[in-house]
């Protein structure tokens, strides 16, 4: 397996399968690690960062007999492209992309793990499951993780657990993170109110691809804040909890939407298919803005000719890095917006040339 | 002394300045983190660690007291308090020993806990400290190297390299 196989595949937790699909589009936990032999990444030089890279590389890929094939990249050597194009499909985090020196991240086939080594931490765990599937999820990383420190050295405190180089992260490391979409909440201005009401419980929400972005196209990621003084069982369950409650809000919502101005809804629904198969130059938050009315229509059975699974292969196949290595050759954001309304015509309205379903 | 909100003693004591005038707050844990908490409505931000601890560091110190510790330098990795504060980034696993002290109320802040409960590494703790050493060790050696000190990095390369033997 190559990097470049991935632009032809699609990640597992793509699959628009798994509990809860509809709303629930992905759920992913990550755990924060460091080694006790070396200065954290902020202190470390480029000798230390070399060393740190080159001995979790061989410990992880030891790993791979219990976990499957990996695929290892150098993400230090990757050109911007590339580098973009394994945050879209969120294999490795914006900080670790634009990140200097020896790093690199080890990527499970289907896409479900990755291990990132030398981002704000040494090691960075990630599984990453389609649909609600917290404990799943964490019982494969739990595993990962076991495995990994059979063979290294923990930074650990008896009393503050796992240390780590923010003191957001100590004691267990884990971050769980459900990424749901919720557009009737967003069309009916209930949003803020179930933030408000998370912030009090203190998860945190943020955009599609972690803090300080947009919420783009109604997706909207809730994870746990706190990390010390709850064990990860009661993490999970925190998360797990609460988020059944708001896919309840978000039928609700749905229901009333449906019940109340059916036809104001599949008219904005069906204009945003026509705009996404028929534009001629379209901006990548436009096309992600469509894409939700249009899945949220999918799932409303507004829209019957347009499975789930391909309309989520969207979403990640129109942004910039996925779009310029699908056409194999570098794009300007005008030109870029021409191949994405072109891409998406071609699949939207001819299957057969889109590749869209066959992986 | 009782905190001003209920009945549990007062671990937090809150100089407030406003507009030249200071009000003194004694709070126990879970009010000082709600108090310290408010006003930060937007939706999904997280508590930055400048912020936490420009609020915490306000508590009871004078100018010169916070200078000093700015200055204070973890023996291990080097970093100075200020460095730390700046960045919001540890150099390394010792800090949470050496700046325990400023650390503990910040952590509290955060994470409402400072006892770990969950799962712990298959290896165990031991020699925590003999590996943390090595990154003393090894800043040393670069250290010796630019000024030119080949017999000190000589040493310290075999001491290093003695202690991984030992851990493989």
């Amino acid at each position: 397996m190559e990097l470049n196989d991935l632009t032809n595949t699609t990640g597992e937790w793509l699959r628009g399968s798994g509990p809860q699909a509809d709303i629930v589009m992905s759920t992913r936990i990550r755990l924060a690690r460091n080694l006790a032999e070396f200065p954290f990444i902020s202190r470390a030089s480029d000798q230390d960062r070399a060393d740190i890279e080159k001995l979790l590389r061989d410990r992880v890929l030891k790993i791979r007999e219990q976990s499957g094939e990996l695929l290892y990249v150098n993400v230090s050597d990757l050109d911007r492209l590339d580098r973009q194009f394994l945050v879209e499909r969120q294999l490795i985090s914006r900080e670790h992309a634009e990140a200097k020196g020896a790093r690199g991240v080890a990527i499970g086939s289907g896409e479900q793990i990755s291990l990132m080594i030398n981002e704000e931490d040494h090691l960075r765990i990630q599984c990453l499951h389609s649909g609600l599937d917290v404990q799943g999820a964490w019982d494969q990383i739990d595993r990962i993780d076991d495995l990994i420190s059979e063979q290294v050295n923990y930074a650990f405190h008896p009393r503050l657990g796992y240390l780590t180089a923010c003191p957001t992260n100590v004691g267990t490391g884990v971050r769980v993170s459900v990424l749901m979409h919720l557009p009737a909440l967003v069309l009916t201005r209930q949003i803020d109110k179930v933030f408000r009401s998370l912030q009090k419980i203190s998860l945190a929400v943020r955009g599609l691809y972690g803090e300080g972005s947009q919420a783009m196209g109604d997706f909207y990621q809730i994870s746990n804040q706190q990390t010390l003084g709850r064990s990860e069982k009661e993490l999970v369950d925190q998360v797990t909890d609460v988020v059944p409650a708001i896919i309840h809000y978000e039928r609700e919502a749905r229901d009333f939407l449906i019940k109340e101005s059916q036809q104001t809804l599949h008219d904005q629904v069906s204009r945003a298919y026509g705009i996404l198969r028929t534009a001629q130059t379209i901006s990548s938050e436009e096309t992600m803005h469509l894409l939700s009315k249009v899945r949220m229509g999918i799932n409303l059975g507004l829209i019957a000719d347009l499975p789930m699974l391909k309309l989520n292969e969207l979403f990640i196949r129109t942004q910039p890095a996925h779009l310029q290595k699908i056409s194999g050759v570098e794009l300007n954001t005008a030109d870029r917006n021409i191949e994405r309304a072109r891409f998406l015509r071609r699949y939207l309205n001819r299957e057969e040339d889109g590749n869209g379903g066959k992986n | 002394m009782k905190c001003q909100k209920c009945e549990r003693p007062a671990t937090f004591h809150i100089t407030e300045l406003e507009g030249g005038k200071h009000t003194e707050l004694h709070l126990c844990e879970q009010h000082a983190r709600q108090y310290l908490t408010q006003g930060e409505g937007e939706p999904g931000s997280a508590p930055t660690i400048a912020g936490a601890l420009a609020q915490q560091l306000a508590v009871g110190q004078t100018a010169e007291e916070l200078a000093q510790l700015d200055q204070r330098a973890c023996p291990i990795c080097g970093i100075t308090f200020y460095e730390f504060r700046n960045q919001g980034r540890l150099g390394c696993p010792h800090d949470y020993v050496c700046f325990e002290k400023e650390l503990e109320p910040l952590i509290a802040n955060i994470h409402g806990e400072t006892v770990h409960k969950g799962k712990k590494p298959k290896h165990g703790a031991s020699g925590t400290q003999q590996r943390t050493e090595l990154i003393r060790m090894r800043r040393e050696m670069k250290e010796a190297i630019e000024k030119e000190n080949y017999e000190k990095a000589k040493e310290l390369r075999d001491q290093i390299k003695k202690i991984e033997a030992t851990q493989e």
